[in-house]
């Protein structure tokens, strides 16, 4: 399974050895991991709380790595997001891609990370020293995942 | 019937997370059924007005405005995502 909504944390290492297993075409592997910060928009954060679109967010996913899939020439794409309550240094979202040579597995890599920034059913929410609040999207965001169109 | 879902910031400000209705006659599109449920008050006015950025899915795609609706279909509102 490509795809994975979860509140547990993940490995990095496993998740890749799982992915590589016994293809030896592979010759490149990238992967992004996305934190929660301490800090945002200059405000302490203490906790960032996810909410998701259940069925909607999983089907979204997918529909993302089919395109990155579609667009580089990759073997496989793993995305493993969490969902729940999470603190600074937690880990929130995997990325992985393994192709045969390094430019599909990069652009592969940022793509679906674009895609998912603007497409993917997720809200964040983060307790600051003035409550809490819910975090606005980014027009950086929509910029970066509009640039793929060109 | 219709399923109607709010997430995020649009579910705190109406106080609900999903309902079942039956489709209102008037509404055979997105922008039909939205502008018949801001008609429940004023957070509904103002959380689905077009004053706030808003996105909306039909059977868990996301769609424009004129997007058709049928009875059985599943709506959802939802504030611009920001996960990642």
């Amino acid at each position: 399974m490509s795809v994975r909504v979860q509140t547990e944390d993940f490995d990095i290492g496993a998740e890749i050895v799982q992915l590589r297993k016994g293809n030896a075409k592979i010759g490149a592997i990238a992967s992004f991991i996305g934190l929660v910060r301490d800090i945002n928009e200059g405000d302490q954060v203490s906790t960032m709380t996810l909410e998701h679109y259940p069925g909607m967010t999983e089907k979204a996913l997918e529909e993302i790595v089919a395109q990155a899939k579609s667009r580089c020439d990759i073997y496989d794409a793993l995305v493993v997001h969490r969902v729940g309550k999470l603190l600074p240094l937690d880990q929130i979202v995997l990325v992985v891609v393994t192709s045969a040579h390094r430019g599909d597995a990069f652009e592969a890599c940022e793509f679906l990370m674009d895609y998912l920034k603007t497409q993917a059913p997720f809200w964040k929410k983060e307790a600051t020293p003035d409550g809490a609040r819910w975090v606005e999207a980014r027009e950086s965001d929509s910029a970066a995942a509009a640039r793929w169109k060109r | 019937m219709i399923k109607i879902l709010y997430f995020a910031r649009i579910k705190e400000a109406l106080g609900v997370g999903q309902e079942s209705i039956a489709l209102p006659t008037s509404a055979n599109d997105v922008a039909a059924l939205t502008a018949w449920l801001r008609q429940r008050g004023a957070a509904w006015q103002s959380e689905l007005g077009t004053g706030k950025a808003l996105r909306v899915a039909v059977n868990q795609a996301m769609v424009g405005m004129d997007a058709a609706i049928k009875d059985g279909d599943e709506i959802a509102y939802f504030p611009p995502v920001t996960g990642g």
